[in-house]
Formats: structure tokens, C-alpha cells, sequence
């Protein structure tokens, strides 16, 4: 047993390990105050909320309030480890400004209230639009941190109740392009690997995924295979110095932008060297002579040329991912949140796929979210697809959607690809979307061009409900704000990146009068009156356990079936991944063995999209291209960003995150380990271009785009020359000067979204950047653990100190 | 033979083409993916402008080899002041409007280098019948997106 500080050691202690080995468990915990095990009332059950890993993990519970976490030793996803931000984040549960009452607005001015006139007003203004305009007037905009149930019924109350295809969360952001590759590759969404996968890849190539950060237990247990026996080799294409990049192999780091042509030259490589699984090819897959074709113009010294990398490490990165016997391929925001994003993706698709290296240990591909829910919003289809991965092209699957749901087919609305969040808030700039619901997220701060985002927000005619925990920058914008419960007060389940489901149980009761999202959902329900077709309520449960039930029935016979799920099997084994059938009772590792795919034209989920207009196809043609449901090789050719640098604006922008902070740090940013850890934003700029200028770490830089400005601390870091990183967790919820000053990467990013997945791109924006005063030797406050690591020797490092100590205990199961 | 004149009647057509996305894309600046996605499928029709220059050489016609002038989204942003654009209501309409014409467009766009793929291929010309065959698929990418896109935004429009 040892006591760590996990702000100054965030991966934790080493337990190596070798390949096809079991991970070795290690149990981290975290109490308040002193308090020791034996102090704890009562361990319940949960998972971690604060990234997309689904770590399994105990809330300790004392006196009726949460006091700490333990990781769960029998997890499959965590082996007992716990990240930084959950160790320390659940502190924000506790937070005085917590959200107890709900709010409305009266002359200008948000004032509490009780529930009912809340709700009446908000299912008032509702019914009032919906007479006048109809469906086309409301849309609903939610997140990746709900629960399962939750989405669920949001997607059956929208799409079924409301009728409206304006549904979307925050994953738009997020994993909205992982989804889409999954559905170009493979006709439908659905991780093909597992995390299990690492403990047998002896290659393992992250595009555009800075693991490390996003998801540290995931890391850790990359470490410990690093640390043992016959470790792997890693790639990592990446422009900034990560610690995976540290740790890799090879390193890529690319021009902002121009992932299309890495990839295409990796894959030129792989096919020009004869590198490729022919039988497997020919025997799984479509496409092989186009993409061949295609990758013809792509070289390496094009790669060279466009993407600034040298051919030879171009050649040198293709060898270790050609000669692999088990390659595990990831990817995440630096692809997903890139120019041509979903072609970027479905390349590293492409990768694994003509490598044969597919449904086996150590063979897989993880195409990342990065929130604890994401799978589910996905699923359930509150990203605004309709639920079970049901294609909205295909009549016979949107009237088996009405059957489940006992509706006309007529009703469920699929005319048209749903809309997606960036849309939404398009319609609603013009003026013809005129009630905007938005559940757990801050669009204020996380979307592109804030300035545009809180004009939007801000007019008279949109009518803005905000259920949150806090009254967020957008809640403060809101017609009327709902009190939510959060993670630890309701129940529910949730679905990781790697198909695992979790049950969360509740321990505590929500703060004052806020109530679950479940709840308030139904509750809106009752109020608007939805019904089925013979005139019965539409939402037909009213509690968690209700809902997962009528989940179980809508995913039955889809790819993400839940049918042999049930809560009392989740209270025996926490942690199964889907699909969970008759037969398939212990759930299902990997998608995808032996070649068999979700493609079929009468049950995929898409017939796909065109990779540069975005158009779908239509089922006519996914049937001439793909008759037999094989996975599809999209070949894809590079155009380039839509803003390059110039005279006026001679840098590339990307924004990014840290490992100790989540989104807008609602919560992270209420946990004081956290908080210390990475407390203000920061910029990143190579030695090499701040030595051109004569500025120094810590300087007190200017950022602009043509459509903001930020104020930060200079962080010289190991970031590519040319390239500069601002993190994009901070607004002004703590610091409301922040707003003036400038402090949200989003004032800078540009409107712009990749035409496949609807994407919004944070990482090609013109920038020019300006010093408004030198540091006088204060260095600037970005962490040093991490990627934004400084260059310079005397920047003290992060650490939490005494009030960040965690026991760490290994080998216990 | 008159290859030559059907080669200058596609270098015209796409001329024409390439004008007419790059409007829409500046007229719609507000709607973002149609002012990102118009711009670089015109550059489809822009390169075509080049190599029917270069190919009419060889038919001896003299076609202009600079395809009309983009310049550039940075440029555009700057003078556009789309969020004072983008609160009015009509451009909607407008939008189905530019949409169907982009259509037609390349709709007759298709149509003549279908008619040259089969001349090219009957005079047994292969370099003109290899270009016929690059360039056609991106003239129906283009029709498939502007059907695609006048789909999307028709509901929305009409119904509110
Ligand atoms: S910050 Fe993480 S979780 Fe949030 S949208 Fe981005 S990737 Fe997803």
C-alpha cells in the first residue's frame, strides 16, 4: 500500500506486464478529509463520469453525503485504477452553488420558482409553437453525460412525441465522426475492438489521440505493457509533444489539416511494400481497386510537401504498421475535430482493414469518444438518429421503430438526415427554430465562434430551457433553468468507448429540490400530453429500471442489443459489453470475427455518404456498392483546410484539453486538486518560433482570429513550429472579467464542420498572435505533467500536495 | 470533326459552372456548409477549365486556361457580414432557389462530357477519353449534392 500524489504522478504507480497476460489489478482510492475505509457507511456501485473510459469504481458514502471513490478491483475496464478527475472531481457534487431551485425569467432578471409554474412555462411555450409552426420550431440540444434511460426517453419524446428532427448532443463535438467512420467502414456505428486488445497489440498506432490525457487509465495500462516483457511499439501522429508521442516509436506530427494525405502516404506504403492481407481483402471487403487508384497520387514525398512531415519517417511508420502481427489502431480529436475529419478516419478504417487485422486479440480498432455517455447518446439516438441504430432511409426499419414505439410511421419524422447541433443553431440565427431545450452541456463555451453562439443565444424570440447543475454561461442566458441530479444521485446505466455497459447506482439524494434528468424529462411528457396511437401515454415507465426495460426491447435485434441485460445482472457482474443476448449472455468482446459485418443493405444503419459533398447515398447505390454487406475501403482525396495562414494571420490554431480538466470545468473545475493543477488558461508555441520573437515562457501573449481575441500566458512547449494550442476548458463562469479580457478558445474558432460527420473543426484557424507584456521570470500556469510539459528547466513542476495523497493498492481482486 | 467545338462547349459550360458555385457560396456565406462545400467542389470544375484548356490544344481550339477567380474563404469572411445576413429570414428561399439552379447546371454539365466520353471513345482519342472519364463522376458528385442539400433545407424552409 502507498500514498501517491496523482496530480504530480496522474498514470499512477507501474505494474508491468506482458503480452496475453492479465492486467494486474491495483486499487486506487481517494476519501475526504482523513477518513479512512473503515469510516465509510456504505460503497455503491457506479463507473467513472468525467472522460469516456468507464472505469469501474465505489462512491463512499458517509452520513448521507459522498466522501470519496475506490476503483472497482473486478472491473474489466480499470482492473481497480481510477483517472486524476475522478479521484478528486466527485468533490463538485458537494459544491455550495449547486443548482436547487428552479429559475425563470421575469423582466430580465432569473429569479427561483417552484417546479410546476417551471414546468407549465416551458410545456406551455412548447405546445404554443407547436400549434403555430409545428415540429420544424422546437429542437433539443443534450450531451454525452447523461444515462442511457435518459436518452432514451429524450429521443422517444422528440422524435416520437414532438416529432421534430431537430435532436443533437454535445457528441456532435466529440464522437459525431467516430460514428460516421464506423458507418462508412461498416454500414453501421459500433466499436469493432476492445480494450482488452492492448494487452496483446505488439503494435499500437494512435492517430490524432492523445490517450494520455483523455483517457489516463487506458495510458496506464499501455505503461504497464511499456514497462514489461516484449512491449509494444507505438506510433503516435500527433502535432504536439504528448507523452505518447514521448513514449512512441515513431512520432508524426503533421501540419495541422492535413491528415488525408498522411494517411493516404501510410497506406501507400502498405500497399506499394505488399503489406496487405489479399485473402482477407477479398474475402471481407469492397472497395480495394478505387482506394488502390487513389492512393497512387499519395507517395510519401507528397506527405512530405503537404503534410511537413519527412518521407522517410513517413516510410519508417508505414514499416512498423506493416510488418505488425497485432495492430491496434486508435483515434481520436486530433482526426475528429480536423479538416476532412471523417475521410481522415475511415483511413485508419482502411489501415487495419487491408492489414486483415480485425476481430482478433490485439487486432482492433477504437475509434474514441471522449465522454463517459457518448456511446449511449449515440444508440439511443439522441445525437438525432433514430434509435438502435435504425437507418432513417429505410421504411422497413423506421416502421419497426414505430411498432416498438406504437406509432404510424408517418409520425416518427425521417425525411431528411436528422439535424444536426450546428444546424440547430443556424435554423434558430434565422429565426425559424424558436425553442432551443438543452440538457448538461454549455454550448456558451464549447461551440465554435462564440461570439456568433451568444448572439444566437441571447435573442428574444428563442425561447432557451437549461437544465444543468450550475447556472453554466448558458444557463445564464435561459428563459428557464432546471435543477438536474447529477452522477451518485439517480440511477442509471452508461456505455464506455469499448461497448462496456455499467450500472451507476445512487447514493446520495440530490441538493434542494433539483431532480433527476429522467425525471424532468417525464415530466415534460405528462405536461405536453404525448400519447401512442390508440391514445395512450407515449412515455410508458417512470423510473430507470422502467426505461432500460423498454431500451432492451427497441435495441432487440440490432447490433447494440441489450436483451439479455437486466439491472439485477448488472448488480451481479458490473460491466458487460453489448451485445447481450440469449446467446451471447456474457456480452461480446469483439465486433466483427471472422469477417462478418453489420453492412447488409436491408439492416445496416447507413448506405453512407459522399466523403467530400456529404451527400448520402441512397439505397440504390449502397446496394450496387456493397450487395453482400462486406465492410466498404472509402478511398478519399486531400483538399485543403479552408483557412490557411497567411501574412495577417501566419499561425495554425488548435484548441485541445488537459488531463485534469473536462469540458468547461463545471465540475473539474469545482474540485480544488483540480483546480490548482491547471488553473488558467494558457497558449503553447514552439522555442523555436517564441525565440524569432524574443518572448519568453510566461509572457503575456494575444491571440486573434478574424473573429476574437484570447489573452494568455505564454507555455513554450514541444508543440510543431508554425502550430499554436490553446486549451478549451475556460470561460468565465469563475471570473466574469474573463468575458471582456477574452479567455474562451472559442472566440477564435472558426464555423465550419466536416461535411460527413457535421463536426465542427477546432483545429485549422488562421492566427496571428502579439505580446501585451513580458513575464518578469512568472512562468505561466499550465501543467508540466502533461503535453503543454515546458522546454525550460526552472518552470516548478504541477504538483497537488498533501491534500492530493491517494492509496494505491496493488494485487488485490 | 468536331470535337473541337464540344470541347469548347464544356469548357464553357464548366467555366459557367465554377461561376455559379462560388456565387452561391458567397451569396449564402451565413449557411456554412454550403459556403465551405460549394467553394471546393467548385474547384472541381475550376481544375476541369484547366485541363480542357490544355487538351483543346491538341484539337486546335484556344480555350482560356485560368478558371474564374476564388479568392478565398479568409477574403470572403472579412467582407461578409454574415451575422447581420444571417438574421434575415428570405435567404432561405433564395437558397432552394440557387440550389435547383446548380442542378440544372450541372446537370448539362454531365450531359456534354457524356456526349464527349462517347465522341472521344468513336475517334479513338484516349487521352480526351481518360479526362472524360476522371472528371465525369465529380459533375455528378456535384448534381448529387445540390439534390442532397435542396432535400435538407426544402423542410425546414417550407415549413416555418
Ligand atoms: S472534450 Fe472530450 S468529451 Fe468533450 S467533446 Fe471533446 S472529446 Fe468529447
Amino acid at each position: 500500500m502507498a500514498r501517491i500524489d496523482r496530480i504530480a504522478e496522474p498514470w499512477g504507480t507501474r505494474t508491468p506486464y506482458g503480452p496475453g497476460e492479465a492486467w494486474p489489478v491495483r486499487v486506487d482510492t481517494f476519501l475526504a478529509d482523513g477518513l479512512t475505509e473503515d469510516d465509510v457507511d456504505r460503497w455503491v456501485t457506479s463507473a467513472t463520469i468525467l472522460h469516456s473510459n468507464g472505469d469501474g469504481l465505489d462512491i463512499a458514502v458517509k452520513d448521507g453525503r459522498i466522501v470519496g471513490v475506490r476503483g472497482r478491483a473486478e472491473d474489466r475496464v480499470n482492473h481497480g485504477r481510477l483517472d486524476p478527475k475522478d479521484l478528486y472531481g466527485w468533490q463538485a457534487n458537494n459544491s455550495p452553488d449547486r443548482l436547487t431551485r428552479p429559475l425563470v425569467r421575469r423582466d430580465g432578471e432569473l429569479v427561483e420558482t417552484d417546479w410546476d409554474t417551471a414546468m407549465d412555462a416551458v410545456a406551455g411555450r412548447c405546445r404554443e409553437l407547436l400549434d403555430e409552426q409545428g415540429p420544424s420550431a422546437v429542437g433539443f440540444y443534450t450531451t454525452g453525460q447523461l444515462f442511457l434511460e435518459e436518452y432514451y426517453t429524450l429521443g422517444l419524446i422528440a422524435h416520437g412525441g414532438i416529432r421534430t428532427n431537430h435532436v443533437d448532443g454535445n457528441t456532435r463535438l466529440c464522437t459525431a465522426t467516430a460514428a460516421a467512420a464506423l458507418k462508412e467502414t461498416f454500414g453501421c456505428d459500433g466499436q469493432p475492438g476492445s480494450y482488452t486488445d492492448v494487452d496483446s497489440a505488439d503494435v499500437i498506432a494512435l492517430f490524432g489521440h492523445n490517450v494520455a490525457e483523455t483517457q489516463s487509465v487506458l495510458w496506464a495500462r499501455v505503461l504497464d505493457r511499456l514497462a514489461g516483457p516484449h512491449p509494444p511499439r507505438i506510433v503516435c501522429v500527433d502535432p504536439r509533444e504528448t507523452a505518447v508521442a514521448r513514449a512512441a516509436t515513431v512520432h508524426l506530427a503533421p501540419r495541422p489539416g492535413t491528415n488525408v494525405v498522411l494517411m493516404n502516404a501510410l497506406l501507400h506504403e502498405i500497399v506499394a511494400n505488399g503489406w496487405v492481407d489479399r485473402a482477407y481483402v477479398d474475402a471481407h471487403t469492397v472497395g480495394f481497386d478505387e482506394l488502390e487508384e487513389r492512393l497512387r497520387d499519395y507517395p510519401p514525398e507528397v506527405a512530405e510537401q503537404v503534410c511537413d512531415v519527412p518521407a522517410a519517417q513517413v516510410r519508417e511508420a508505414a514499416r512498423v504498421l506493416g510488418s505488425a502481427q497485432r495492430l491496434l489502431s486508435t483515434v481520436l480529436q486530433g482526426f475528429y475535430q480536423s479538416h476532412q475529419a471523417t475521410a481522415a478516419a475511415v483511413q485508419v478504417n482502411n489501415l487495419n482493414l487491408v492489414r486483415g487485422m480485425l476481430g482478433k486479440p490485439g487486432c482492433g480498432i477504437l475509434q474514441m469518444n471522449g465522454q463517459p455517455t457518448a456511446e449511449n447518446t449515440r444508440e439511443a439516438g439522441a445525437d438525432g438518429d433514430l434509435a438502435g441504430f435504425r437507418n432513417w432511409s429505410n421504411d422497413a426499419q423506421v416502421a419497426d421503430l414505430a411498432r416498438v414505439w406504437n406509432l404510424d410511421p408517418f409520425d416518427i419524422p425521417h425525411h431528411s438526415p436528422p439535424t444536426h447541433a450546428m444546424q440547430m443553431f443556424r435554423h434558430a440565427e434565422e429565426g425559424s427554430l424558436r425553442f432551443l431545450y438543452v440538457t448538461a452541456t454549455n454550448p456558451a463555451v464549447s461551440l465554435p465562434e462564440l461570439g456568433r453562439i451568444r448572439s444566437i443565444l441571447a435573442q428574444e424570440r428563442l425561447f432557451l430551457v437549461v437544465q444543468d447543475l450550475f447556472l453554466t454561461e448558458t444557463a445564464q442566458l435561459a428563459d428557464v433553468v432546471l435543477p438536474a441530479a447529477t452522477w451518485g444521485e439517480k440511477t442509471g446505466t452508461f456505455t464506455n468507448v469499448d461497448r462496456t455497459v455499467h450500472l451507476s447506482e445512487k447514493a446520495v439524494d440530490p441538493p434542494g429540490e433539483a431532480r433527476s434528468d429522467l425525471d424532468i424529462l417525464i415530466d415534460l411528457a405528462r405536461r405536453l400530453d404525448l400519447r401512442d396511437k390508440d391514445g395512450a401515454p407515449l412515455v410508458k415507465w417512470s423510473d430507470p429500471e422502467g426505461a432500460f426495460e423498454g431500451w432492451k426491447e427497441c435495441s432487440r435485434g440490432r447490433p447494440c442489443d441489450y436483451s439479455g441485460l437486466s439491472y439485477a445482472r448488472l448488480r451481479e457482474r458490473n460491466g458487460i459489453q453489448w451485445p447481450v443476448t440469449e446467446d451471447a449472455p456474457e456480452g461480446t468482446e469483439r465486433l466483427y470475427v471472422d469477417g462478418r459485418f453489420y453492412a447488409q443493405p436491408d439492416y445496416c444503419e447507413s448506405y453512407g455518404r459522399d466523403m467530400v459533398t456529404g451527400a448520402p447515398l441512397d439505397d440504390v447505390e449502397y446496394k450496387a456498392l456493397n450487395p453482400d454487406g462486406k465492410a466498404v475501403l472509402k478511398a478519399a482525396e486531400y483538399l485543403p483546410p479552408h483557412e490557411l495562414p497567411g501574412q495577417e494571420f501566419p499561425f495554425q490554431l488548435i484548441t485541445g484539453r488537459t488531463l485534469y480538466h473536462f469540458h468547461t470545468r463545471t465540475k473539474t473545475g469545482r474540485a480544488p486538486q483540480l483546480r490548482a493543477a491547471a488553473p488558467e488558461v494558457w497558449l503553447e508555441m514552439a522555442a523555436s518560433d517564441a525565440a524569432d520573437r524574443g518572448w519568453g515562457e510566461g509572457d503575456l501573449l494575444e491571440v486573434t482570429t478574424p473573429r476574437g481575441r484570447v489573452e494568455a500566458r505564454l507555455r513554450i512547449s514541444g508543440i510543431r513550429p508554425g502550430v499554436l494550442f490553446l486549451p478549451f476548458h475556460y470561460g468565465w463562469w469563475d471570473d466574469p472579467d474573463a468575458l471582456e479580457r477574452g479567455r474562451a478558445a472559442n472566440e477564435l474558432t472558426p464555423t465550419d464542420w466536416d461535411p460527413v460527420s457535421k463536426q465542427p473543426i477546432f483545429k485549422t484557424a488562421a492566427a496571428a498572435v502579439a505580446r501585451l507584456a513580458a513575464s518578469d521570470g512568472v512562468p505561466s500556469r499550465a501543467p508540466t505533467t502533461t503535453a503543454s510539459r515546458p522546454v525550460v528547466a526552472d518552470v516548478p513542476p504541477t504538483r497537488g500536495g498533501d491534500v492530493a495523497l491517494v492509496t494505491e493498492r496493488e494485487g488485490t481482486r | 470533326m468536331k470535337l473541337g467545338l464540344a470541347i469548347e462547349e464544356l469548357h464553357r459550360s464548366e467555366t459557367h459552372l465554377a461561376r455559379t458555385l462560388l456565387a452561391v457560396s458567397d451569396r449564402h456565406a451565413a449557411d456554412h456548409e454550403i459556403f465551405h462545400v460549394a467553394r471546393d467542389i467548385a474547384g472541381w470544375s475550376r481544375r476541369h477549365v484547366t485541363e480542357l484548356a490544355r487538351i483543346g490544344r491538341d484539337f486546335d481550339v484556344e480555350l482560356d486556361p485560368e478558371p474564374p477567380e476564388d479568392r478565398g474563404v479568409l477574403e470572403r469572411i472579412r467582407q461578409t457580414a454574415s451575422d447581420l445576413l444571417g438574421r434575415r429570414p428570405e435567404p432561405g428561399l433564395l437558397l432552394l432557389a440557387d440550389l435547383r439552379h446548380v442542378h440544372r447546371e450541372a446537370a448539362g454539365v454531365s450531359m456534354d462530357w457524356e456526349l464527349l466520353a462517347q465522341a472521344a471513345q468513336g475517334a479513338r482519342k484516349r487521352e480526351l477519353f481518360e479526362l472524360a472519364r476522371r472528371s465525369h463522376p465529380d459533375t455528378l458528385r456535384q448534381m448529387r449534392w445540390a439534390n442532397a442539400q435542396l432535400k435538407e433545407s426544402a423542410t425546414q424552409v417550407l415549413t416555418s
